[in-house]
């Protein structure tokens, strides 16, 4: 077997894009995610209050978290293949830890207190469970068998069920979705598709049955915010007044009242969207969610080149898990899907979001950028 | 085989992949576009909606702040109300200039910075429309101070609030607690919503543990304004609910009693129904005001208070550690006829000391000449040490450990106050796990005569002699009888039931040694004998505050007041029917007989009267 690859030659020459390719840094997705990362500062620095410390926390985080990527992007792809279901054991060891011994947190346990930080194992899980179905499915024949099915179903529904049970909802329907993701790459038939999501509406009953009280009010509240206007209702009612009141080129940097006399809560976390979209308007949603589709679209696009299945299938479904952040947390605040602790991606305060997602970015760099030219 | 198989599918695994990424994308892009036309829908079509919400907010969500709960003690007597009074409040959108109108406002008002940042904080969480109180409790020279010169301050006004008063002062401030400005550490765990329009939590007692009930439930209403946000249309309206009315099992009469009998001791005196566990007097001295607590005592004020040499902030009663001297023997006397370690004939001779067998230390009996043979009646009935010094080494520490355990000692009793003590009962595991150190036998007969590591709280004291007045039948104490509400009577806090199994005989043998304390000529208390019609059957007990030298004398009168030995006093009554249990600290009161004793008797015969005349 081949493992290092002389793709150099293949590309046309230049200073910058040597240097670039030496450091196993897709261009495209970079700038996007660039962008995307001066977009937080701007909206932070208004939603924070004008708080530069905010702001410097934030940039520590993402200083780190661009790190990490580059670090990632530098490993081959093949690495991550041989340590997918070792990772994915720890993480699993991990996540049980967190509900025997992990500390309280906000009233729920999804830390592990190592002394010097804290760590959230749920965080690792969002990328080492499509590591491990996209390992165990690239080792079959595609598309998958029922056996097969079977057992990435267990795989992805361990972990699922363990982070709802810290009780992290948000986390555990991204962790769900990555591990769908692979699935659906792979090939996973229509029939199936469709199987799933009915069985799934009809499990709802169920579903409710196990909930938390509060997770509970989430969704009676989301199906009617007037009910409780004081309270929870609150923050959807004073959301939509924020994200209306924008209107088409929004009120301006710095100009949201909404946030600014406090009537939106969690302004700089999981409803940071809504300031965006009272400063900005319409135009500037646009704008955002195109960006989005971009950086969607180039993980698509890298996912169709990559070298071998294991590589298509995690690069697809750390796409799809990418999408499906950016529309739970908008659908959030704006009213259409009920709410649940899921940050904006890349924009939202707050470290342990960010320093997952560049982690996964990173994995989607190395994947483009180790290629093997094997036979066609 | 799988592998070659998987090998020739390949073509078909790469044109399967491109389709997904296909749908994929597709699937992306239908989603996206909802986002969109949802987004649409709110920032085109509903943006005259929303931006008129928002501009004049021109529906404002108003709390409706619920009337606190009052207090009552058994007899329905109010131990907090609610009274009628003027503050300064101030709606900040209102103002000018609300930093400028506050400079201004403490120039002309002589306010404390402090109360400045207490408003401060409490504006920055309530909506800007919502009038927040600056000053509660105005003085007439204040108002009229402000009423001169209100046409320059817009946004202020003088309204009448509702604010908590405690009419009984310092009599009650140990039990029922007060009310005070929420703080900020409170903002963070009190639920946000309830609290909108409070200003008050409770902090301390009754006030604070039964917080929920007293508060009731914040109601709101939905109000259309214009920009001024004068308030044009009611829409939407919830009541709130008031909060519950508790009755107490506290007798306020009789708590005066305990309280003016205590004198100028510090010290405490706690009273408990036997029957019900009901707490009738709960009394700390020194006690304070706790009405300037409300409005937020004066920095200079609560410092006096906090430095106090006699700690007038700290609740005795159920705070404050004592060992609990001979007020404990009559429980290790029980504990040894229990384990027939002794029977109630047996005699043990008493020449002034006691010394184990090969130890030179001599352990001293109080008196010095000794009490020549001893039975178990005598033994009570006179105190004598060195009884319970052989008793204590009969018995053993574990077995002494194990059943005193059984009267509540060294455990909280569960009342319905926060912040008890759990006191403590010494055992071998204690020693061990907080010294390292294995017993000493010596231990024993220390811990035999309540001394050494022993520690109680009169609370703790009452409780013990209850459950023994009661046969073993443990009497828990709690201090809330009824929880009145809008909708429904409910009693108080379900207390733990248990029972200690006890011989009859055994009980009645120390009852009657109790009794002898007294009613016996050699009694140590026996001055409460006089005009009485009733039995009652009580201990004294002296606490050492400073060790004594093995040759050195306990000269009272020699020795600085603040190391004078604590006297204490248990008691129920009447003997043979038990209505009322008792427990006695009067700090450095020197006596357990002639100090705290007769501070007993004057509640127990003010009780048993008034129960006899009802």
């Amino acid at each position: 077997m081949k493992t290092e690859t002389h793709h150099h030659q293949f590309e046309t020459p230049s200073v910058i894009g040597t240097i670039l390719r030496k450091l196993h840094i897709d261009i495209p997705l970079f700038i996007c995610l660039f962008l995307a990362a001066l977009i937080s500062f701007i909206i932070l620095y208004s939603a924070g209050s004008q708080d530069m410390g905010v702001l410097n926390r934030q940039a520590a985080r993402i200083g780190l978290a661009f790190f990490l990527m580059t670090a990632l992007a530098h490993i081959d792809p093949y690495q991550f293949k041989r340590y997918s279901a070792l990772l994915f054991s720890i993480g699993i060891v991990l996540l049980l830890a967190v509900l025997i011994m992990g500390e309280i947190g906000k009233g729920a346990q999804r830390w592990l207190d190592l002394g010097f930080f804290r760590f959230q194992p749920s965080e690792m899980i969002k990328i080492t469970t499509p590591m491990m179905i996209a390992w165990y499915l690239s080792e079959h024949p595609l598309p998958p068998r029922p056996k097969q099915l079977f057992i990435a179903s267990i795989l992805i529904l361990v972990p699922t069920l363990l982070i709802a049970k810290q009780p992290d909802l948000g986390t555990a329907i991204l962790v769900a979705s990555s591990g769908a993701g692979v699935l659906f790459f792979a090939g996973l038939s229509w029939w199936y598709i469709t199987g799933i999501l009915g069985s799934l509406a009809a499990l709802t009953p169920i579903l409710w049955h196990f909930m938390h009280d509060y997770q509970r009010d989430r969704v009676r509240i989301f199906l009617n915010p007037e009910a409780d206007p004081l309270g929870r209702g609150y923050h959807i009612i004073q959301s939509k007044i924020a994200i209306g009141s924008g209107g088409i080129y929004g009120k301006g940097w710095l100009g949201s009242t909404q946030s600014e006399l406090d009537f939106l809560p969690e302004s700089s976390t999981d409803f940071i969207f809504a300031v965006f979209a009272e400063e900005f308007g319409l135009f500037g949603c646009s704008g955002l969610l195109v960006l989005y589709l971009l950086i969607i679209t180039r993980c698509l696009y890298i996912a169709s080149q990559a070298r071998d299945t294991y590589c298509r299938l995690l690069a697809g479904s750390l796409a799809f898990t990418f999408f499906v952040y950016v529309f739970v947390n908008i659908g959030m605040v704006i009213g259409v899907l009920p709410v649940v602790g899921v940050p904006l991606p890349l924009i939202s305060y707050g470290g342990t979001s960010i320093v997952t997602l560049l982690s996964g970015f990173g994995i989607l760099m190395s994947i483009h950028t180790h290629k093997k030219f094997l036979h066609r | 085989m799988s592998r070659f198989h998987s090998i020739k599918d390949t073509q078909l695994e790469n044109n399967l992949f491109l389709n997904r990424i296909i749908a994929a994308f597709i699937a992306i892009m239908l989603l996206t576009s909802g986002l969109i036309i949802r987004l649409i829908h709110l920032q085109i079509a509903g943006h005259e909606h929303y931006a008129s919400l928002a501009k004049d907010n021109s529906i404002k969500i108003y709390p409706i702040v619920p009337t606190r709960g009052m207090i009552y003690d058994r007899h329905g007597n109010i131990l907090a109300e609610n009274t009628p009074s003027y503050s300064l409040e101030i709606i900040p959108e209102k103002t000018t200039d609300i930093d400028d109108t506050l400079l201004r406002l403490q120039k002309l008002l002589n306010i404390p910075d402090e109360k400045i940042d207490l408003y401060q904080k409490q504006r920055k969480r309530q909506k800007r429309f919502t009038s927040t109180p600056l000053l509660l409790s105005m003085s007439d020279e204040e108002i009229a101070k402000f009423a001169v010169n209100r046409p320059f301050f817009s946004g202020v006004d003088i309204r009448q609030r509702l604010v908590r008063h405690y009419p009984y002062n310092e009599l009650t401030a140990h039990v029922v607690g007060y009310v005070g400005r929420i703080n900020e550490a409170e903002l963070k765990t009190l639920p946000m919503a309830e609290y909108q329009g409070s200003t008050h939590v409770g902090k301390l007692g009754i006030e604070s543990s039964y917080e929920t009930e007293l508060h009731g439930k914040t109601g709101y209403a939905e109000i259309e304004t214009n920009v001024q946000a004068r308030p044009l249309n009611t829409l939407n309206e919830t009541d709130a609910v008031q909060g519950a009315n508790l009755y107490l099992t506290l007798d306020i009469d009789l708590q005066k009693t305990a309280y003016d009998a205590l004198g100028a001791f510090n010290g405490a005196v706690v009273a408990i129904d036997i029957k019900t566990g009901g707490v009738l007097t709960f009394v700390s001295r020194p006690s304070f005001d706790p009405n300037p607590f409300i409005a937020g005592i004066a920095s200079d004020a609560y410092q006096a208070l906090q430095s106090s040499e006699n700690q007038p902030l700290y609740n005795r009663a159920l705070r404050g550690l004592y060992p609990p001297g001979s007020t404990l023997k009559p429980f290790v006397a029980l504990a040894g006829l229990e384990h027939n370690t002794v029977t109630a004939a047996q005699r043990f001779f008493c020449p002034g000391y006691f010394q184990l067998p090969g130890v030179e230390h001599q352990y001293r009996c109080w008196k010095k000449t000794g009490h020549d043979w001893v039975n178990l009646n005598k033994a009570i009935t006179e105190s004598c040490d060195v009884y319970f010094y052989q008793l204590a080494s009969k018995l053993g520490i574990d077995d002494m450990h194990n059943f005193l355990q059984k009267f509540g000692f060294g455990e909280k009793t569960g009342i319905d106050l926060a912040g008890e003590k759990t006191g403590l009962l010494p055992s071998r595991e204690w020693k061990f796990e907080q010294k390292k150190q294995s017993w000493y036998p010596g231990e024993t007969l220390i811990t035999g005569i309540g001394q050494g590591s022993n520690q109680v709280t009169p609370l703790q004291l009452a409780r013990a002699t209850a459950t023994l007045a009661n046969k073993g039948v443990v009497v828990t104490p709690f201090l809330v009888n009824k929880i009145i509400s809008a909708t429904e009577t409910r009693p108080g806090p379900e207390v733990h039931k248990d029972i200690i199994a006890l011989k009859q005989k055994n009980v009645d043998s120390i009852v009657a040694a109790m009794v002898d304390v007294v009613n016996s000529e050699r009694g140590t208390a026996n001055d409460l004998k006089k005009d009485v019609n009733y039995l009652i059957a009580g201990k004294t007990g002296t606490a050492q505050v400073r060790g004594i030298k093995q040759n050195a004398k306990y000269d009272e009168n020699a020795i600085e007041f603040k190391y004078r030995d604590h006297a204490l006093f248990i008691a129920f009554a009447p003997a043979d029917d038990p209505k009322i249990a008792v427990a006695v600290i009067a700090e450095n009161g020197g006596h357990g007989g002639s100090i705290a004793a007769p501070i007993a008797a004057k509640v127990i015969k003010q009780y048993l009267k008034d129960t006899n005349e009802n």
